[in-house]
C-alpha cells in the first residue's frame, strides 16, 4: 500500500538532501523571478519620476474595484495553498486536495477578473499597440503607463497561469497519495512559487491601481 | 589497427545510441553535447571574424557592402558572446567537473541540466535562423531606438534566440548553486573546494542575478516592436538610455560570466604544473566573490559618453578602478605560486601563462577606458575593440582550452600529442597579439570601430591585423585535428595521467557513470602537494 514511501532520485544520498536541493532550487529560482520583475518595476519607476501627471491621470484609468477583489482574491488562495500543507503536515489528504482544488479555482477566477478588466480596457481604448484612442495633452506620455501595465499584468497573468496547472498536478497528486508528513517538498516548492506570485500583485496593485489617484 | 583492448566500462560505453546521447541525464554526456554545439557555434562565428579582417585587409570597402559588415559583426557578437563565450567553461567543464570535485554523483537537477542544453539549441536554431533569413544589423547590443523602430532586420529573431539562450544559463547558474551547496561528499567544507569550484560558485551567482535581466530587457523590445511603442521610445517621452542601464546591468557582469570561470581554471591549471599549494587559497576565494558583486556596480562605464549624468558617471568610474583590485590580487597570487617552482611546461601550462599574460594586458587597458576623460577619445575605437578581445580571447578562450587540454585525458581517456599542443599554444598566443595588439594603436590614433572601411594611414596596422587572424584561425583548427586523432589513435590514459591532486583524479578515465566507486571522503584541502 505504501505508495507513498518517498521516493530519493539516484543523485541524492537521502531523502533529507533532496529535500534540501528542491528548497534550495525553488528560493533561487524565485531570486531570479524577483530579478525578472524587478526590470518592470525599475522601469516603472523611471517612467513615473519623468511624467508623474499623466502616470497619475492614466492610473485612474485602471478599475479600483475589480483591481481590489483581484487582490483579495490572490491573498486568500495564499492562505488556502498554506493550509493544504498544514493539511498535509497533519497527516491529511482529502481536505488537502479540496484546499488545492480551491487555491487553483481562485487562481482561475483572478485571471477572469483580470480579463473583464482588459475587456473595460479594450472598450475604453487604453490597450496601446492594439485599440487606443488619443485624448488630451499627456495621451502620449500616458500610453507609457498602459504599456507597462499591459507588459506587467501580462507577464504576471503568465505566471498565475502557470501557478494554476502546477497547483492541479499538484491536487492530483495528493489525491494519488504521493505525500506524506515526512515528504512533500514538491508541494511546498509549489507553494513558494504561488507566495511569490502573490507578492508581485502586492507591488502591481499599489503602484498601478492607487498611487496619486486621488 | 589497434589490437582489441579490454575497455573498462565508463559514462562513454553507457549507451551507444543517439537516444542514449539526447535524452541522457548524465553530467559528464551533457557537458559533451554542450561541447560539441558550443565548438559549431565557435567557428559560426570565427566565420563572421574572418570575413570581418578579409573585408578590412584592405582600406576600401570592398569585399561586402556597409550592410553586409554592419550583419557580419552584429552576428559575431551575437554568437560569440552568447552562444560560445558564456556558455563555455561553465556548460562544459563546468558540468563535467563541478560534481566530481566535489565528489557527488552528477548536479543536483540533471533533468534541468539537460533541459537546460535543448533551450540552449533551441535559441541557436532561432539565431541560425535569423542568418539564413538575412541577419540582423544592430550590433549586439541591440541599442535602442534604432533595434525597436529603424532598424528592418530580424531583429524579432535574434532577440527571442537570446531571450532563451538566457533561459540555459538561469538554469545551469541554478543548478550549480543548488549542487554546490547540497551536494558535497563528507568532508568536502566550504575551504576544501578547489578554485575552479569557487569560481563556478562566483560565475552562477551572476548568471542567475544578471540574465534575468537582460531576458525582460529583450522582452520590452520584442514588445515595443510588436505593438509600436514602448517605453524606450522618446517620441513617446520614453527613455532610450534606460534600455543600456538595463543591457549593461546583465551585460557587464556577463563579462564576469567569461572571465570568472577562466580565472578558476588557471588557478588549477598553475596549481598543477608547479605542484604546489595556491598561494592565498582564502584571497583568492575572496577576490572571486568580491569580483561577482563589484561586477554588478559598474555597468555604468559603458555609458560615460551616452549623457548620463557626471555624478554617475564619476561614481562608476571610481568602482571600475575598484574591481581592478581583486583581479590584480589574483594575478599576484597565481605568480607568487609559481616563485621558485619548479615549472613543468606542458600545453595546458602554456595556454595558463598565456591567458595571465593577455589578461593582465586586456585589464590594464580597462584601467584606461575606466578613467572619463581617456574614455571620451578611446570610447568607439579600436582600442576598446582590441581591449575587450583580451580579456574574452585572450583571457577566456586561451583558458578554456588550456582547460580543455588539461582534463582532455580525464574526459576521453586518451592522450594528445603533447608536441602539437604545445605548438598550437604558441601560434596561438603569437597569433593572437599579432591580430589584436595593431588594434591598440590604431585605436589610439583615433580608428572608429563598426566600419568596413577607412583612411589609408590605418593600412599597415589593419593588414598585420588581418595576417595574425590567419596564425589564430590555424591555430583553433589545429586542436580539431590532434584531438580527433588522439580519440582514435591516442595513448590510454591512467587515472592520473598529470600525477596531481584533486577529487576527479582519483577516479578512472574516463570516469564511470556515477563517477566513483565508493562516495570519497576528503579529509584536507585542495592541492594538498608534499613538498610546498
Amino acid at each position: 500500500m505504501n505508495a507513498s514511501a518517498p521516493r530519493t532520485a539516484e543523485q541524492f544520498d537521502d531523502a533529507a538532501q533532496q529535500r534540501d536541493a528542491a528548497t534550495l532550487g525553488m528560493w533561487a529560482f524565485l531570486a531570479t523571478e524577483v530579478l525578472f520583475f524587478g526590470v518592470l518595476f525599475a522601469a516603472y519607476t523611471v517612467c513615473r519620476v519623468l511624467w508623474p501627471d499623466a502616470f497619475a491621470s492614466a492610473s485612474r484609468h485602471t478599475d479600483l474595484t475589480l483591481g481590489g477583489i483581484e487582490t483579495g482574491v490572490l491573498l486568500t488562495s495564499s492562505f488556502t495553498v498554506a493550509l493544504a500543507i498544514r493539511d498535509v503536515q497533519l497527516g491529511g489528504r482529502r481536505l488537502a486536495v479540496f484546499l488545492l482544488c480551491s487555491t487553483a479555482a481562485l487562481g482561475v477566477a483572478f485571471l477572469v477578473i483580470h480579463g473583464l478588466e482588459y475587456y473595460d480596457d479594450y472598450k475604453a481604448a487604453v490597450i496601446p499597440g492594439i485599440r487606443y484612442e488619443e485624448v488630451g495633452g499627456l495621451a502620449s506620455q500616458q500610453r507609457l503607463f498602459f504599456f507597462l501595465y499591459y507588459v506587467t499584468t501580462a507577464f504576471h497573468g503568465l505566471h498565475v497561469a502557470i501557478g494554476v496547472a502546477l497547483l492541479l498536478v499538484m491536487a492530483v497528486r495528493t489525491r494519488q497519495g504521493d505525500f506524506c508528513p515526512e515528504s512533500h517538498t514538491s508541494l511546498e516548492v509549489t507553494a513558494l512559487y504561488w507566495h511569490l506570485v502573490d507578492i508581485v500583485w502586492i507591488f502591481v496593485f499599489p503602484l498601478y491601481y492607487q498611487v496619486g489617484r486621488a | 589497427m589497434q589490437p582489441a583492448e579490454h575497455v573498462p566500462p565508463s559514462y562513454l560505453t553507457d549507451g551507444n545510441t543517439l537516444r542514449s546521447w539526447l535524452a541522457t541525464h548524465d553530467h559528464k554526456r551533457i557537458a559533451i553535447l554542450y561541447a560539441v554545439s558550443i565548438t559549431f557555434f565557435f567557428f559560426l562565428g570565427g566565420i563572421a571574424a574572418a570575413l570581418m579582417r578579409l573585408e578590412l585587409a584592405t582600406p576600401a570597402g570592398d569585399v561586402m557592402s556597409a550592410e553586409t559588415y554592419n550583419k557580419t559583426f552584429t552576428f559575431h557578437g551575437v554568437v560569440m558572446v552568447w552562444f560560445f563565450l558564456i556558455p563555455s567553461i561553465p556548460a562544459t567543464l563546468g558540468n563535467f567537473l563541478l560534481p566530481m570535485m566535489i565528489g557527488a554523483r552528477d548536479v543536483a537537477f540533471p533533468r534541468l541540466n539537460l533541459f537546460s542544453w535543448y533551450l540552449y539549441v533551441t535559441g541557436g536554431v532561432f539565431t541560425v535562423a535569423c542568418l539564413l533569413l538575412g541577419g540582423v544589423d544592430t550590433g549586439w547590443t541591440f541599442y535602442t531606438p534604432f533595434s525597436t523602430m529603424f532598424s528592418n532586420s530580424h531583429v524579432m529573431l535574434t532577440v527571442v534566440g537570446v531571450f532563451v539562450v538566457g533561459f540555459s544559463s538561469i538554469l545551469t547558474g541554478l543548478n550549480f548553486i543548488v549542487t554546490i551547496h547540497t551536494m558535497r561528499t563528507t568532508g568536502m567544507n566550504w575551504f576544501r573546494m578547489p578554485l575552479f569550484v569557487w569560481s563556478m560558485y562566483g560565475v552562477s551567482l551572476v548568471m542567475m542575478l544578471a540574465t534575468p535581466v537582460l531576458a525582460m530587457t529583450l522582452a520590452l523590445i520584442a514588445a515595443e516592436r510588436l505593438l509600436g511603442i514602448g517605453i524606450f521610445d522618446p517620441a513617446l517621452g520614453g527613455d532610450p538610455l534606460l534600455f543600456q542601464h538595463f543591457f549593461w546591468f546583465y551585460s557587464h557582469p556577463a563579462v564576469y560570466i567569461m572571465v570568472l570561470p577562466a580565472m578558476g581554471v588557471v588557478s588549477e591549471l598553475i596549481t598543477a604544473s608547479v605542484r604546489r599549494k595556491i598561494f592565498g587559497y582564502h584571497f583568492m576565494v575572496y577576490s572571486i566573490i568580491g569580483i561577482a558583486v563589484i561586477g554588478f556596480l559598474v555597468w555604468g562605464h559603458h555609458m560615460f559618453v551616452a549623457g548620463q549624468s557626471m555624478y554617475a558617471s564619476i561614481v562608476f568610474s571610481i568602482l571600475s578602478f575598484i574591481i581592478a583590485v581583486p583581479s590584480a590580487i589574483k594575478v599576484f597570487n597565481w605568480t607568487a605560486t609559481l616563485y621558485k617552482g619548479d615549472i613543468a611546461f606542458g600545453a595546458p601550462m602554456i595556454y595558463a601563462l598565456g591567458f595571465v599574460g593577455l589578461f593582465m594586458l586586456g585589464g590594464l587597458t580597462g584601467l584606461f577606458l575606466a578613467a572619463t576623460a581617456l574614455d571620451v577619445n578611446l570610447t568607439d575605437t579600436y582600442f576598446v575593440v582590441a581591449h575587450f578581445h583580451y580579456i574574452m580571447v585572450g583571457g577566456a578562450v586561451m583558458a578554456y582550452l588550456g582547460g580543455i587540454h588539461f582534463w582532455w585525458p580525464k574526459i576521453t581517456g586518451r592522450m594528445y600529442s603533447e608536441a602539437w599542443a604545445r605548438f598550437a599554444a604558441i601560434l596561438m598566443f603569437l597569433g593572437f597579439n599579432l591580430t589584436f595588439f595593431p588594434q591598440f594603436l590604431a585605436g589610439a590614433e583615433g580608428m572608429p570601430r563598426r566600419y568596413h572601411s577607412y583612411p589609408s594611414e590605418y593600412g599597415l596596422l589593419n593588414v598585420l591585423s588581418s595576417a595574425g587572424s590567419v596564425l589564430l584561425a590555424a591555430s583553433y583548427l589545429l586542436p580539431i585535428g590532434y584531438f580527433l586523432w588522439s580519440l582514435r589513435f591516442g595513448e590510454r590514459a591512467s587515472n592520473d595521467p598529470w600525477g596531481v591532486e584533486g577529487l576527479e583524479w582519483t577516479t578512472p578515465s574516463p570516469p564511470p557513470t556515477h563517477n566513483f566507486d565508493v562516495p570519497p571522503v576528503v579529509t584536507d584541502g585542495p592541492y594538498a602537494y608534499k613538498h610546498p
